[in-house]
């Protein structure tokens, strides 16, 4: 079952670089990131590329595969014909630093500006209690394997260098609905989300959970109801009196 | 010498559980701390962890409590553990659950609303807490947000090459960024490793490219001692096909849900294989075993859920017999036990595991599986309350440490390991760091010798390739010091680790030093060298079959070999030199945990 497949893989540094075409074998039940070693061990053993667990659970192997914001090690190869040729690129919505591995940097400075997690004190015999049915509506967001194909795609990013300020992407519009939705945070981030993450940014044209490996529904539980949240925050009239005169606090 | 240069009290090295763990309480006790890790922060190994965290919160049985969890643990580890290291774990364990829900860890919840707890193998109770089969990436994250909240220096894509010491222990350490190849030196009185394991150096393994034994080898090159490392995990149930993902972790958490083991005839082989130092708490049939699910008052555990070591074996066994799958497995049925509804909510990741990469629906057929090498059990040894090695200032948590799991770790076991001893030795490490007036100056012709060192692939022109070399490393220790091990394959694995170590000292390596994967490997590869050493040269001197360590010509378990431990260090020709240890021994208090009898 082993064929020689051919291969684009983008080559090059911060200056520049292109695409180069390789001849590679390919066995049976393989995926992209097995060839990606092939070609390592055997034609370009300096090619760097991030990976870890080879097993879709930690998001170190991102690239475009073929145009698509894809997990090397979740792509079978049998997706693909055998006179298909796979290209790969790395991720186009950051600064390359080398052929496949991109400064992906601006996500980690995203997550430290978030407001930290808040919990409210434990009951009195030192347990929190929360239902179930409660803490799966964050823990879908915490299936998160941070790859960053949300990211990616996301096109307020994707061309737009420009929007990085003021916009925290996908990733990060979702760890806000998760703290906001978590049973145990005190924390009102909503002014937050919208002023300073950029929440009004997004479209919901759901990009971000087309290419979601781990399959989380972005936009339709994260980032609309978020929106909702705020917008409820904004024009609630009660809210409103309660902060002018002094009795419900802001936050 | 182009060189950046850093100062703090604690680096810690390493970000996974156990790192993250360490720093955070280092950090907490006033000390300036840094981490480095090799990869981006939050996808270190401890991401890969599926089943749960072993602690005795009693959340589903009120029956369960330290000593019980104690009590397991060593018989897991077939006594050879380090008593005290069994009993800090089994005591701090809940508490350090609890404290992951104040940052942020959202676990499955019993109906009460309390975290809930599942079966493992070798636990007498319900004891995992979990979240599906994806706790280690719940710990992993909360932990991450935890050290950036706390504005924690995090070096990430940083590889430690040395540490640096000097008479009086622990100065610093020596690496390199990944990134740019650039050198970078931390000055600190304290290091802690929290590096992982050693499973690169095996062909088929659960663990990633970043388990190349470092903290092992750097301690040992540091003056520190390694214990019972002849002890690997191969755990029972890793993928066998397709051949490309041989060896991806299936979680135990499939047999603890309800999962039994078939051969090809059928036959749920387990139960012809249960050891007599199990019997008494192992279900004798079928029906038994089926019951205990639900009712585990009256009934024993099935044979499925016997500690690792003893399920790896008999799967090795069935398939050598010719029992097994078309592709040297066996089966692990749980689609015609649970519904699929409960097992995509139970175990959603090894549904999208299985469909994604081999085409198989768990829910409506059983999955092949085989052994993968998996954890060390051995590793630096360590004092059991501060997890400080034999060199001052240098403390180790995690997998990188030894003692804790004795000669076979308990599933579960691992993550609470991280929480209680990470915390432990970033403690430590704080108190020490304190405790040293002055800052020494890291010498100049140390660094330039490190750097030089590392340099030296590129110096060499027409050597071998890195890969080659690991890939022939790999095969040597799956054929020679595998699963079950004979005398005369030791001592051949040895000749051909003597070889590759030449080899290892003649690489070259292509391109420069930016983002060089070859470059990575060939600066790993000493490092999984000295560790296979270990291990072969370990395996050889210890003379019986003991948990993780099978001698075919030495079948059965010595009780004068249950006393001692064996101890690696550094040998004065760069080799490894083994010595014997007695085991410590338990007080009376404790051993009488072990007379009991469990109702």
């Amino acid at each position: 079952m082993t064929y020689d497949a051919a291969f684009r893989v983008w080559r090059g540094d911060a200056e520049g670089g292109d695409l180069r075409d390789f001849t590679v074998a390919v066995n049976e039940g393989e995926v992209v990131l097995d060839v990606i070693h092939r070609l390592q061990a055997t034609q370009a053993g300096d090619l760097a590329v991030r990976w870890n667990c080879k097993a879709g659970k930690c998001g170190s192997c991102s690239a475009e595969i073929n145009g698509r914001p894809r997990l090397m090690c979740m792509t079978r190869m049998s997706t693909f014909g055998e006179d298909e040729t796979v290209t790969v690129t790395p991720l186009r919505a950051f600064p390359v630093i080398r052929d496949l591995v991109t400064d992906v940097s601006f996500n980690y400075e995203k997550a430290a500006q978030i407001p930290a997690f808040t919990p409210r004190s434990r009951e009195k015999d030192g347990n929190h209690r929360m239902q179930q049915i409660d803490v799966e509506r964050s823990q879908e967001f915490r299936k998160c394997i941070e790859c960053f194909l949300c990211q990616d795609t996301c096109h307020v990013i994707r061309d737009h260098e420009e929007n990085k300020a003021s916009f925290a992407g996908p990733r990060f519009l979702i760890r806000l609905a998760e703290l906001d939705m978590h049973p145990l945070d005190v924390v009102d981030r909503r002014d937050a989300a919208q002023e300073e993450f950029g929440l009004g940014f997004c479209n919901v044209t759901k990009c971000c959970s087309e290419v979601c490996p781990e399959g989380i529904h972005l936009t339709d539980n994260g980032i609309i109801p978020l929106k909702e949240r705020v917008v409820d925050r904004k024009f609630d009239p009660l809210t409103w009196l309660g902060a002018k005169i002094g009795r419900r606090p802001r936050d | 010498m182009e060189l950046e240069k850093h100062e703090y009290d604690v680096v810690v090295v390493g970000a996974g559980g156990a790192g993250l763990r360490a720093a955070i309480e280092a950090h907490d006790s006033g000390a300036r701390t840094a981490v480095v890790c090799k990869s981006l922060l939050g996808k270190a190994h401890t991401v890969m962890a599926e089943g749960g965290i072993a602690a005795a919160m009693a959340n589903l049985y009120p029956e369960d409590n330290w000593r019980v969890h104690f009590r397991d643990t060593m018989r897991g580890g077939k006594m050879l553990n380090h008593w005290r290291m069994a009993q800090l774990h089994a005591q701090e364990a809940p508490d350090r659950v609890r404290e992951l829900e104040d940052w942020g860890a959202l676990f499955d919840r019993t109906p009460d609303g309390l975290i809930s707890q599942r079966d493992f193998g070798g636990h007498r109770y319900a004891r995992l807490a979990h979240v599906g089969d994806r706790t280690g990436l719940e710990l992993i994250r909360t932990l991450q947000q935890r050290t950036v909240a706390l504005g924690i220096d995090v070096y990430m894509e940083c590889t430690v090459t040395r540490l640096l010491t000097d008479e009086d222990g622990i100065i610093g350490a020596f690496g390199y960024w990944r990134e740019s190849g650039r050198f970078v030196a931390w000055q600190a009185p304290s290091v802690v490793l929290a590096t992982g394991g050693i499973g690169k150096s095996y062909k088929v393994t659960s663990n990633s490219w970043e388990y190349t034994g470092d903290g092992h080898s750097l301690a040992l090159q540091a003056g520190a001692t390694l214990v019972n490392m002849e002890f690997v995990q191969f755990h029972p149930t890793g993928m066998v096909w397709p051949p490309s993902v041989r060896g991806i972790l299936v979680t135990e958490s499939v047999r603890g849900d309800g999962g039994i083991l078939k051969n090809s005839a059928g036959n749920r082989f387990m139960f012809d294989y249960i050891p007599d130092f199990f019997r008494k708490e192992t279900a004798e049939t079928e029906a038994e075993a089926d019951r205990w699910y639900d009712d585990k008052k009256n009934n024993r555990r099935p044979p499925e859920l016997l500690p690792r070591d003893e399920v790896a074996r008999a799967i090795n066994s069935e398939v050598k017999a010719g029992r097994g799958t078309p592709h040297g497995g066996v089966y692990l049925d749980i689609a015609s036990r649970r519904s699929p509804e409960y097992i995509r909510k139970r175990l959603p990741s090894m549904y999208h595991q299985f469909r994604e990469l081999a085409e198989v629906d768990i829910t409506a057929e059983p999955m092949e599986v085989g052994p993968t090498c998996h954890y060390v059990m051995g590793g630096v040894e360590v004092d059991p309350d501060t997890e400080a090695a034999r060199v001052p200032g240098l403390y180790a948590a995690g997998e990188v440490a030894g003692g804790m799991h004795g000669s076979n770790r308990l599933g579960g076991n691992s993550l609470s390991d991280l929480l209680v001893f990470g915390r432990r030795a970033g403690q430590a490490a704080a108190e020490h760091a304190h405790g040293c007036a002055g800052r020494i100056e890291l010498p100049d012709d140390a660094l330039a010798e490190a750097g030089r060192a590392a340099l030296a692939p590129f110096e060499r022109e027409g050597g071998e390739n890195p890969y080659t070399v690991q890939h022939d490393l790999q095969q040597t220790m799956h054929d020679l010091v595998g699963i079950i091990r004979t005398a005369p394959e030791m001592e051949l694995a040895l000749e051909r680790i003597a070889a590759l170590k030449e080899r290892v000292a003649n690489l070259s390596v292509e391109g420069h030093r930016q983002y060089n994967p070859g470059w990575h490997l060939a600066l790993d590869l000493p490092h999984m060298l000295i560790v296979s050493e270990c291990i072969a040269r370990a395996a050889l001197e210890r003379e019986e079959s003991r948990g993780g360590h099978t001698r075919d010509d030495f079948p059965g378990p010595d009780p004068g070999w249950g006393k001692t431990n064996l101890i690696c260090s550094s040998a004065s020709d760069g080799g490894v030199a083994i010595g014997h240890q007695p085991l410590p021994q338990m007080p009376a208090e404790l051993a009488e945990i072990f007379e009991e009898t469990p109702s």
